[in-house]
């Protein structure tokens, strides 16, 4: 590599600079008299229209980490990455209808989490805190890989040392602290303005370098001729249908994905998103065919992170000035998820642990400020861990995050639509589900390209079917598996305690929140918990008032 | 901010907010964008291509097309008047403003 690149770094640090000005500035954007609040330091005061909305998720999903992890996992594994598109064309539709009761009820309630919702509709302080303690495990590691994004670009341009790593995320924590939910959705725009004036760039430039899409996929199709070229072998393909569906399943319910919901301002607001969103995907398909290009370029990847290939290839192809705003907009695509990420985190300790059973009489200041100091702490962990652990632990605890996260889904997203599931029914399936997926990946081995085995645990999240002892080559993606034991065992344990008539407890929401819209009476402009506490509650923890 | 919030208690609760519902037949055509993308093997292969794009490819590209549409038919038909629209809009600006 041989030094550093002062061009490429000189323009990083620049667009660097110029968002973190954003980030300050952020906190002035549509004036909030008063940030400590937690709807307005933790969900933007609830008020983003259609556009803000749309940036703020589009840069909460599709993250650094895709960016360069799913053109490696291309070059890697071939079509297999690709079920990157058919996981973000499944989710709008399946979400459609789920995230508007979701703001609905929130709005009318006054929740600022998923765990919120689930202690009021069930009851259960103790399904709301396992959501909780699931939803900050889950994104604790997401956040860590975000670095991984930053570390991949650093390494292309030769800089050495955690440093520059450290100071990045030093930078993100100080004006996340400041400024709240309203710094990654200013910054969100920057980054996306780069990302697909980098993508238009790289689709119209690296192909005709290459000679053409077609030699692109000959090129491709030449490296996995043992196998079935650029396509799916038979037996892969239940693999890349389940996971692409477990992984759209699992996404509306990481703690980021919610927090980014509950900001937008109404209810058209995220029903018109759920159609605009898709265009990222498009953009998704091009980033993941950037593994192929690199294929045909003949790109190596930098020692053995094969996550460096994507700025190899931009290196390769692209005069250093443009290079340097590629890398930009990778490195600034780490920093919107991550702070969203370290916000919902922040969230769902503040008001599940925090306030549930810490602190019960927290003022809404308190709370405010108690994030405020969690979402620092959550990003040092992060840092810690990129630092401390080795970056496979943090990619493995993905992976796990992915099948975990999973397992709040019937408390979460059926309780959006049916009370009939029992507070035990659904502890007893959290249980059972988060075992199981585990257990299964845990016995899941990564193989090298000659069949021998690399690793013997959580090599990956397809879990080879004839485990159970079924003759086949197919294989599920574990978290459905998983996710199938949790109804199972939420179901039978509901009906059995709904059998023996123990008591359910009281629905904290009514029919009738799940389809307010922003202008009823019902719907509060900025909805405290603590001053109103929710009809149904009165007999809760919070009864000391 | 809290002196515009509403008394303890909340008042306004089951009794006041409109009864609405979600239901429409026009749901079932986000089953669409669902359920084609998971059926595998009716892509997976290589011809025809376009532009040397190998079917499993422009193919998926082409579904995302079909899950915007289907997204956004069911938005334009079970969307509210505009004058329910406007209400929400106001209040958005309303709350805004404190």
């Amino acid at each position: 590599m041989g030094g550093i690149n002062t061009v490429e770094l000189t323009i990083v640090v620049v667009l660097f600079l110029l968002v973190t000005v954003l980030g300050f500035l952020a906190s002035r954007w549509r004036r909030a008299d008063n940030l400590m609040h937690l709807d307005e330091w933790g969900l933007g005061g609830r008020s983003f229209g259609s556009w803000i909305t749309w940036f703020l998720l589009g840069g909460d999903l599709y993250t650094a980490y895709t960016f360069v992890a799913v053109p490696a996992l291309m070059f890697g594994a071939g079509a297999a990455g690709f079920f990157a598109v058919p996981y973000t064309i499944v989710i709008y539709p399946l979400v459609f209808l789920v995230v508007a009761r979701l703001w609905s009820v929130s709005h009318v309630r006054g929740f600022v989490t998923p765990a919120d919702f689930v202690r009021s509709r069930f009851d259960s302080p103790t399904m709301a805190l396992l959501v909780a303690i699931t939803g900050i495990v889950a994104t604790m590691p997401y956040i860590a890989l975000q670095l991984v994004g930053i570390e991949a670009i650093l390494k292309a341009m030769g800089v050495n040392g955690d440093l520059p790593l450290i100071i990045a995320f030093v930078i993100l924590a100080i004006y996340t602290y400041n400024s709240g939910l309203r710094a990654p959705a200013l910054i969100a725009v920057v980054k996306d303005a780069l990302i697909y004036l980098t993508i238009i760039v790289a689709v119209i430039v690296i192909p005709s370098k290459l000679g053409g899409w077609g030699a692109i996929f000959g090129a491709a199709e030449e490296k996995f001729s043992a196998g079935a070229g650029v396509i799916l072998p038979a037996t892969g393909q239940l693999g890349y249908a389940t996971l692409a569906l477990g992984s759209a399943l699992a996404l509306f319910l990481y703690p980021h994905s919610i927090t980014g919901v509950l900001a937008a301002s109404n209810r058209d607001v995220l029903k018109r998103n759920m159609s605009a969103l898709p265009i990222y995907s498009l953009a998704l398909g091009f980033i993941a065919l950037l593994g192929f290009m690199a294929i045909a370029a003949g790109v190596t990847p930098i020692g053995t992170d094969g996550n460096t290939i994507v700025p190899v290839l931009f290196q390769q192809m692209f005069p250093s000035w443009f290079t340097g705003v590629a890398f930009a907009a990778i490195g600034i695509g780490a920093l919107v998820p991550a702070a969203i990420m370290s916000i919902a985190a922040a969230n769902l300790f503040t008001r599940n642990i925090y306030k549930e059973y810490l602190k019960k009489d927290a003022t809404p200041q308190q709370e405010a400020k108690v994030a405020k100091i969690a979402s620092l702490v959550v990003k040092l962990g992060a840092v810690l861990a990129i630092l401390g652990l080795n970056p496979q632990f943090s990619i493995d605890l993905q992976l796990i995050g992915g099948v975990i996260i999973l397992q709040t889904m019937p408390s979460v997203a059926l309780g959006l639509y049916t009370r009939w599931l029992h507070r035990g029914g659904l502890i007893a399936g959290w249980f059972a589900g988060m075992a199981t997926g585990i257990l299964l990946v845990y016995n899941i081995p990564k193989l090298n390209p000659d069949g021998t085995v690399a690793r013997e645990h959580f090599g990956g999240s397809a879990f080879a079917l004839s485990k159970f002892g079924f003759d086949t080559k197919l294989a599920v993606y574990a978290g459905l598996i998983a996710l199938l034991v949790n109804l199972v065992v939420t179901l039978a344990v509901t009906a059995v305690l709904r059998a023996m008539r123990v008591p359910d407890g009281v629905d904290g929401t009514a029919e009738s929140d799940y389809t307010a819209e922003r202008e009823d009476p019902t719907v509060r402009d900025l909805p405290d918990p603590l001053e109103s506490v929710p009809p149904g509650l009165e007999g809760g923890a919070r009864a000391g008032r | 901010m809290s002196s515009a919030s509403r008394p303890p208690g909340d008042t306004a609760t089951a009794g006041v907010a409109p009864q609405r519902s979600d239901r429409s037949p026009w749901n079932w055509l986000l089953l669409v964008g669902i359920v084609l993308p998971l059926l595998v093997p009716i892509y997976n292969r290589i011809e025809p291509t376009l532009f040397g794009w190998p079917f499993f490819y422009w193919f998926q590209l082409v579904l995302v097309a079909v899950g915007v549409l289907t997204t956004s038919l069911v938005y334009r038909a079970t969307r509210r008047g505009s004058a329910d629209r406007q209400a929400a809009r106001d209040a958005v600006a309303r709350d805004q403003e404190r």
